[in-house]
Parts: structure tokens; sequence; C-alpha cells
């Protein structure tokens, strides 16, 4: 079932109970209110103490969700006026991206994402969310656009990876990828990348170049999937629990290890159950680093963003090595 | 001496079974002297090989080679000068076993890294250069890498001379994870900023060059060039032939590929390659008189 996730049964099962109970009140003649109310107590208590040991797993599960919310859905709580633009002007429409132009509490924006389907006919049309080269040229055009009217980007990650085809291959997914980090590097106006889903390797790094970089509590953002990890490094993809525990990739994770600035609280039991609420908790994230972006010149904008990926990285240096001459 | 070990039954056990070569082993040519080709199957000495550059004299295979390699063959003799040749590798995931596998390479390859950087002269012209090896961890690129490829960019920004890389690198080091995905981004905005001021970026894509690397730096040459032959792919051939269920062309994702679909300069041999580097640094020197 769509929203159906493992370790939230005990909390259903309690809920269901509850429900019965309150059922057979009305029609049977017994008071059980105090036992409804010492039930809803420990169901409360439950629900805490679940929802605050997410397992990294688990948080997988919630990011991967088909009802959760995607781009689109955010832009129409977040924006007024959003128009669509399509095409790279080259070969085509990728619809595994969507971008265009709106207005921000006034002020106007362009807004970038990856674009998953709900079902499986949207996600034939937006090939679940991978996008060919076609999909980052789109969106390299529209930040060209943005930079060149002065507009700040904003950015949603939610893709499992860039599509791993013979036709992406031949158009130059790695060319087109590596030219967006390039590309966004030098963009004059602000960048905000907000992580929604699952940020998926290069293919999500690729919108995600930005002076500031969030994540949604419940989403992941990694170098391989836990899947793909558990293949390779230990030659079982069925040990993806393990790899989503080792590889590190959750929000709370990456805030550790200075890969994103902060981490947007999602609502008690993740973003699917209030899209609208959950938008507003975005709105505030983004009303707030825009303001303080927009107070940097186009110089401190490019040196901001340099220096926000500068750092990242740990290494230590020996002394006793003399080098290959 | 234990009692215990003048008993037989306690001795390590003889191998009472004949070994047979196998098939690889049984056309191996002892290691040293003589070499075969992979490609054309031909024996040649080891000597004659490393004089041509390691292509093969009969049908121009290039063997991968080495940083140190590299360096004896492109840069002018004595001129090299290594930079942060001690960075090393930590394990900020905490990731079991990654240290020791570090540490197997570094005896193996007698790197500290996947990569060498320094500065040194083509025929006279002064470059920094950054060579990747795959002998250590498969060419990946973790935190020291990437933090290598940046400051090399950075020494040419700050001296204005070209940035020259050779790429050989199986994609981002898992075992760093984000970490590793982030590199990308930094060796990027690194090549922009250098870029923006002018600088010269040559990238020589060499075998093989894959996933984040061909993702980022490797694709970011204002010349992008390839050795004949060389694996150059965003997402790996069995990855693919998996997800559209067709078989793919001999050719996929080699350089000849790549140059047919327009994502490369040129495919340059390594026999002509000093030559014609120096051609292209000689174009971007500047001033120079205009003989009219």
């Amino acid at each position: 079932m769509v929203g159906e996730l493992e370790f939230e049964r005990p909390i259903k099962e309690l809920r269901k109970k509850i429900t019965e109970l309150k059922e057979f009140t009305k029609t049977a003649d017994v008071d059980l209110s105090s036992e409804i109310v010492k039930l809803e107590g420990r169901l409360e208590k439950l629900e805490q103490e679940i929802y605050e040991n997410i397992k990294p797993w688990d948080r997988v599960q919630i990011a991967r969700l088909a009802n959760r919310p995607t781009t689109l859905d955010y832009i129409s709580y977040l924006f007024e006026g959003f128009f669509e633009c399509h095409g790279d002007r080259s070969f085509g429409d990728d619809e595994a991206i969507v971008g265009g132009v709106a207005k921000f509490k006034g002020l106007p924006v362009t807004v970038i994402g990856h674009q998953r389907g709900k079902d499986t006919k949207e996600n034939i049309r937006r090939n679940f969310g991978m996008p060919h080269p076609e999909g980052y040229r789109k969106a390299l055009r529209l930040m060209k656009q943005a930079d060149k009217f002065n507009r700040p980007i904003i950015c949603f990650i939610d893709t499992k990876g860039a599509y791993p085809g013979k036709a992406g291959e031949e158009r130059g997914q790695s060319e087109a990828i590596a030219r967006n980090l390039f590309e966004m590097a030098g963009l004059k106006v602000p960048v905000i990348c907000i992580v929604i889903g699952e940020g998926g390797s290069g293919g999500a790094l690729a919108l995600g170049v930005g002076n500031r970089i969030y994540m949604l509590e419940n989403s992941t953002y990694s170098v391989i999937s836990p899947e793909g990890a558990a293949a390779i490094l230990w030659k079982d993809a069925s040990l993806a629990k393990n790899a989503a525990e080792t590889m590190k990739i959750t929000a709370p994770d990456l805030k550790e290890l200075g890969v994103i600035d902060d981490i947007i609280p999602e609502i008690k039991g993740g973003a699917h159950k209030d899209v609208k609420k959950q938008a507003e908790g975005i709105e505030k994230v983004l009303k707030m680093s825009l303001q303080q972006l927009l107070k940097l010149s186009e110089d401190e904008l490019i040196a901001d963003r340099y220096n926000r990926f500068r750092t990242i990285g740990e290494y230590t240096t020996l002394k006793d090595y003399i080098g290959v001459n | 001496m234990a009692l215990k070990d003048l008993f037989t039954k306690n001795q390590p056990k003889k191998k009472k079974y004949a070994t047979i070569p196998t098939e690889i082993a049984k056309h191996d040519v002892p290691e040293g002297i003589m070499t075969k080709c992979p490609s054309c199957k031909k024996i040649m000495y080891t000597k004659e090989l490393v004089k041509n550059v390691k292509v093969c004299l009969h049908c121009s295979y290039h063997f991968q080679m080495n940083a140190k390699e590299r360096i004896d063959s492109f840069i002018d003799e004595g001129s090299f000068k290594e930079i942060n040749e001690n960075m090393v590798s930590e394990n900020p995931l905490n990731f079991p076993g990654y240290l020791e596998k570090l540490e197997k390479d570094r005896q193996k390859s007698k790197l500290n890294e996947a990569v060498v950087t320094g500065m040194g002269t083509v025929n006279g012209q002064k470059i920094v250069v950054a060579i990747m090896d795959a002998s250590f961890r498969m060419g990946s690129m973790g935190s020291v890498v990437g933090e290598k490829i940046t400051l090399a960019i950075e020494k040419a920004d700050e001296l204005s001379i070209p940035f020259i890389i050779f790429t050989a690198s199986g994609g981002a080091r898992m075992q760093e994870g984000a970490l590793s995905l982030m590199q990308m981004a930094k060796t990027s905005v690194a090549l922009k900023r250098f870029s923006n001021n002018g600088g010269l970026i040559i990238s020589i894509m060499t075998h093989p060059t894959t996933g984040g690397v061909s993702a980022s730096f490797a694709s970011l040459g204002d010349y992008n060039f390839a050795e004949p032959g060389a694996l150059i792919a965003f997402a790996g051939r069995r990855v693919i032939e998996q997800s559209i269920r067709e078989e793919l062309p001999e050719d996929f994702q080699t350089a000849e590929f790549l140059l047919k679909h327009g994502q490369l300069d040129a495919i340059i041999s390594r026999i002509d390659l000093v030559e014609k580097i120096t051609n292209i640094l000689e174009i971007h020197q500047p001033g120079g008189e205009i003989e009219w």
C-alpha cells in the first residue's frame, strides 16, 4: 500500500485499536473513556519515540514514498505565477527536470527541480525523475537566464541519479553534469538548493552547487544508492540497510560532515502527511536565506559559493614520504 | 618446540595434487624481460615497449601508464617538482577496513594517493600537472584526490600557467561517501575561477576515466583529449545493458565513440602527445610577434 512503512506499524496498530474502542463505546453500554485516554497518551509517547529515532534505512523508505511531495507540489504552494519553460534549445525537452520563472513573496526567481512521477504513467513520461543530458542543459539554460536578469535561483533536488543509458552516453551525460557544476560556480545570483527526496550522486549534484544547501529531514544525499553501495562493497545488494547506515546519507549525518548547511524539519511522520504545512517550513528557510544572500554583491556570492565547497573533505599530512621523484 | 609438533599429524599438510597452470598463467610471460600485448597478443621486449612510451610496437595498443611513467614520458627531464605529496586520506565515515585498504595500496603502488600533482615544463613551457594513477584504489576520487587537484588548479591560477590533467579513475570513492561526491563540485568550482581568470585547462583522458571524474574535471578542459582506446564513461556498461536490455556496440564508451559523438577535441596517440600538447601550449603563449 502507498504510504505503508514498516517502522510505523506499531503506531498504526495502536491507532486502529483506539478507533475500534471508540466505535465500541458508541454502541455498547460500557464506559471506556478512561481506557481510551490512557491509550491515547500511550500513542503520543509511542509516536514521539518512533519518530525521534528514525533509522537511516527508514528515512530511505520515506524519501522514496510514491506519495512524497515532488518539486511541482512544492512549487504550487511556495510561488506565485510559476511559468514553466521547456527544452534545452538544442535536442529536446527532458521532463525529468522542470524549470521556470515565478515570484516568491513578490521577488522574481527562477525555480528548477528534478521531477518524478507519482504513478507509473507519469513516471514513464518523466523517466522516474532520472534526467538525460538535455535535462541538465535545460536547467543550465534557465540558470543563465536567471543570471542575466539578476534573479535568485532555487533548485529542488529529487532524483535517484542521472539516467544510465545509451542515449545519455552518446549525448554526453558526463559533460552535461560537469558543465553544470562549472557554470553554477560562476553564477552572479544567489543559488539555494534543497534536497526534498533522494539526492542520487552526480545527477543530483548537477543542480546542487549553491550558496546554501538544505535537506528535508527525511531526505537522503549520497554518492551511490544503498543498494549499489552494498553490491559493490559487499557483493550483496540485500545488505542495503547496512549500507544506508555506513554510507552516512541522511540529513543529520551530512550536516555533521559539512556537506549541507542545515536540516529543514519535517512534520511528524514525513512531508507526505501534510504538503501545505511542509511547504511552510521550506518557505521560512527560503525567506531567511534569501534575505541573507541578497545582501551580498555578485563577487561576494561567487566567493561564498567557492568557499562553501572549497572546505569540504577530510585529510591529513604525513611526515615521512618522499614522493615519486 | 611443543611436544605435539613432533607428531606428523600436526604438521602442515603438503599439497597432494599437481597444480595445473590456468589459461592465463600459461600465456603469461615472466614479468620484466618480455611483455605480451593484450590486444594483438604479440610479445616484445619490455625495454623496447617502455622506450616506445608503452605503446605496442605492433598494433599501437596503449598500455596503462602509472604516474611515474607519465612524468618520465611527458615532463622535461628533471623539471618536475611534486607538491602536496604527503597528503593522505582519513576515514571520515569510519568505514570498516578502509584504512587497511589504503595502506595496502600505498605499499603496492608506492603512492600516497591516487593522484600526483606538481609543476614542470613541457618543451620548456611551464605547466602545473595532475596525474591520476589507477593503481591506487582504481584511481578513485576521495577527499585527498579532490583537494590535491584543487590545490594544483589554484597553483596554476597563482602562477598564471596552464593546467594539464591526466585522468584515470573508476569514479568517486565509495568509502568517503558524500565527501567524495562533493569533490566533483570542489574541483569544478576551482576550475571555473581559474578559467574566469583566463587560465588554460587541458584534459587528457586515459584508460579508464569513468563516473564522477568523467562527470567533473575530466570533461571541463578548454581542450578535451583522450588516448586511443581509452574507456570513458559516465555509467558502467553493465548497468546500462541491464537498464535498456539491449546489446551495446563494441566501441561503446571508447575514446573513438566519444570523438564520433562530438565529446572530444581529438584522440592523441601517446607517441605524438608531447609534440601536440607543445603545439597547443605555444598557441596559448602570450605575446609573440606577428610577422606580417
